[in-house]
């Protein structure tokens, strides 16, 4: 597992606004990207991007967009507004990008809250999203379909906003256990071309490496071409904390079921 | 006391009582729970009757460290306590206490009570106790699923402080921004306690800080000395907010040794330095809370620096136990900020380690197991010998360490705590020290392993 001295390949990753988004251990998704194109000689480079950074969309191959507190997501989503034309011109150009709970949110339309104001997103995702009454938290497990393989997606949200689709998103997946999008429609995440957004922390990608490997060849493939060499790595143990966790969350069920 | 009041004491008393007896653990709550049934307003009568009142301990880290603290510094003044020592820090766990305190006639026995008190239930219980101080230690994101963010916390605190009698003392931790600015909630007096040594400090905000806003304006802070989270030294380049000037603090010279901390303590008339038997930077903040809350009930200083050299740690903090020919250490771990601390303190001494981490995803310890991968484990991945992994939330534990870079082959998967127990223990040198670090439910279930193997007495005794 040692890190490679001279590697051939490398993607470069805006975390955006890594000081502001960054609540539920979101982190975890950038460890597990970083980590698993090391071990197959990939370099993965992570530059902050924070309140007043300028954005070039040229330079990143994949961008992270974490969760935050709700006084943090309002102060991100008034700078977030200069960073739009970036962002949509990446997303258009087919850059990677996954967004998690309070980043998924800005990520869309926009953000209706409690009092009826209207915070503005960036419109990559054709979701929006309305304040809700009543917080959704506890374990999901999402069934997902992707590259035509159906798999599962197991997580933890915690959210009251309650996100609908547009017709230019299609779901991530279905939930099988958990409120998912919006607790009505049976639906968790957004997908629009290669920018994905949804609200499972846990944190995701580490215990559902399938899809951190999924977003990997994206961007590899649009960097590179379709021949960079991407092995199977030993997934044992990530196998392993699936599985217990759809094992726990089928048996016991989902634990905190909006408490607040 | 009236009749009413006294026959839900002695009926709370019973309660206790049957369910030590039939073994159901320490009784410590199912006292409460009847006592509040029987007479609701038992907290307030209860704490009133008290001459010396009542003295209460919030915050998310430090509420049992710095609770025993300060307990241990008022009975060297010779004040008799009521307190929640084993932690049961909700309503019916502090009323019990109390009902167990009233003797057969209704009185109390004690001079003062001493709770700490969980974060939420704070704004309940501070009406009713009318307390003559309240000691807020700090505000880390915890249990997310349970306490919503922090800010909404800090803000239930700030209203339920209107409930402060006036003359009470506010004692507040200068280097948090969410507590230090809670000093405008309360017209009486307000002590601060904070660390002045520059050494153990640095410029940059970890990842896991949670108040990089201004908690009076909402601008991002600026901060010219981090201890950890977001602790230090910062001021508001916006609006007027700053970390206010400690009345009792950490001076240099300051020294983090593996087992203790030589402490220079400055407070109103000089400074005294003192070895306080307890690692880790955060342990100097909850030595610094007792002192400062010592200090608002009166006690002199010199008393002060000699009780905070002769404590002993607490119920599953950093506390070591013998084992056989092997030792066991006992952290708590609860949310990143509090469990990169221990693990800090732990990296100190570079020795190769072997731990336990026992991850519970039950209401008590927080049932989103996320935070795992907002803490530090890469401070202590070279150091491990062998991690046994172990919970309902084993195999997380294990993948988080796998992620921190620690070999797979140096980790075990053992979902079941007391067979890892025995498996940690058997993987210890002799001679050595297994390390273990659980979330609230499985220390109790290390302690009652430990028990059966004859090595603790069961924690409400202690």
């Amino acid at each position: 597992m040692a890190e490679p001295t001279a590697a051939a390949y490398t993607l470069t990753l805006a975390h955006l606004y890594p000081e502001l988004m960054s609540t539920y251990g979101d982190r975890g998704n950038l460890l597990a990207l970083q980590r698993r194109a090391a071990w197959r000689g990939i370099v993965l480079r992570i530059e902050p991007i924070g309140l007043g950074v300028p954005l070039d969309p040229d330079r990143y191959d994949l961008y992270f967009f974490g969760g935050g507190q709700d006084r943090e997501q309002a102060v991100v989503a008034d700078d977030l507004q200069r960073k739009g034309p970036a962002l949509r011109a990446a997303a258009a150009g087919g850059a990677v990008m996954l967004a998690i709970c309070g980043g998924y949110q800005l990520l869309g339309h926009e953000f209706r809250t409690g009092e009826g104001a209207a915070l503005p997103g960036v419109g990559v995702l054709d979701v929006r999203t309305v304040a809700g009454a009543r917080r959704h938290i506890g374990n999901v497990i999402v069934r997902c379909e992707l590259d035509g393989a159906v798999r599962t997606l197991v997580g933890f949200e915690n959210h009251s906003g309650q996100t609908y689709l547009g017709p230019g998103a299609r779901p991530l997946g279905r939930v099988e256990v958990g409120a998912g999008n919006n607790g009505a429609d049976g639906t968790e995440g957004a997908v629009c071309g290669d920018v994905y957004g949804c609200y499972l922390h846990g944190s995701l990608l580490p215990k559902n490496p399938w899809f951190a490997d999924h977003l990997l060849r994206r961007a590899l493939v649009r960097r590179y071409g379709v021949a960079v060499p991407f092995p199977p790595l030993d997934d044992s143990l990530e196998e392993r904390a699936h599985q217990a966790v759809l094992a726990r969350v089928r048996t016991v069920g989902r634990a905190a079921v909006g408490v607040r | 006391m009236d009749l009413r009041l006294q026959g839900a004491v002695l009926a709370g008393r019973a309660a206790s009582a049957l369910s030590r007896r039939l073994g159901r653990g320490g009784g410590t709550v199912i006292g409460g729970h009847v006592v509040t049934r029987l007479a609701p307003r038992a907290l307030a009568e209860l704490s009133r009757a008290l001459p010396r009142g009542v003295v209460l301990v919030s915050g998310t880290n430090g509420k049992t460290t710095t609770s025993r603290l300060l307990a241990h510094l008022l009975a060297g003044q010779g004040v008799a306590l009521v307190h929640n020592r084993a932690g049961a820090n909700l309503l019916p766990g502090i009323v019990s206490a109390l009902a167990q305190n009233t003797d057969w006639r209704g009185r109390p026995r004690a001079a003062l009570g001493l709770f700490e008190v969980d974060e939420a239930t704070l704004p309940h219980a501070l009406g009713p106790a009318a307390p003559r101080a309240v000691v807020l230690t700090n505000l880390f994101r915890d249990q997310l699923d349970r306490y919503g963010e922090v800010h909404f916390v800090a803000e239930l605190w700030r209203r339920a402080l209107a409930a402060l009698p006036a003359p009470s003392a506010l004692v507040l931790n200068a280097d948090d921004p969410l507590v230090a600015n809670l000093a405008a909630a309360h017209r009486g007096p307000v002590v601060y306690y904070g660390v002045e040594a520059p050494e153990p400090g640095g410029p940059v905000l970890p990842h896991a800080a949670d108040a990089r806003l201004c908690p009076s304006c909402g601008a991002p802070l600026a901060y010219r000395l981090v201890y950890y989270g977001h602790l230090g030294h910062y001021s508001c380049p916006a609006c007027r907010f700053q970390r206010p000037a400690p009345t009792v603090a950490a001076v240099a010279p300051l020294r983090l040794e593996p087992t203790r901390t030589l402490l220079t303590l400055q407070v109103p008339g000089g400074q005294l330095a003192l070895a306080l038997p307890l690692p880790g930077l955060y342990n100097v903040y909850n030595a610094l809370a007792a002192a400062a809350a010592a200090l608002a009930l009166d006690v002199p200083p010199p008393a002060i620096a000699r009780a905070l050299g002769s404590f002993r740690a607490a119920f599953g903090r950093l506390e070591r136990v013998a084992v056989g020919d092997r030792a066991v250490s006992l952290a708590l771990i609860k949310n990143p900020v509090g469990c990169t601390e221990v693990l800090r303190t732990l990296a100190a001494d570079a020795a190769p380690k072997t731990l336990l981490i026992a991850i519970n995803d039950l209401f008590a310890d927080g049932t989103d197991v996320s935070w795992l991968w907002d803490v530090d484990f890469e401070l202590l991945a070279e150091q491990i010998a062998t991690a046994v992994c172990s919970g309902t939330r084993a195999e997380d534990m294990a993948l988080r360490l796998k992620y921190a870079l620690v070999a797979p082959n140096r980790l075990v998967v053992e979902p079941d705590v007391e067979r890892a127990l025995a498996r940690g223990l058997a993987l210890t040198p002799p001679g050595g020290v297994l390390h273990v670090l659980p979330t609230y439910t499985a220390l109790l279930a290390v302690r009652a392993a430990l028990h059966r193997r004859g090595a603790v007495g069961a924690f409400w005794e202690n």
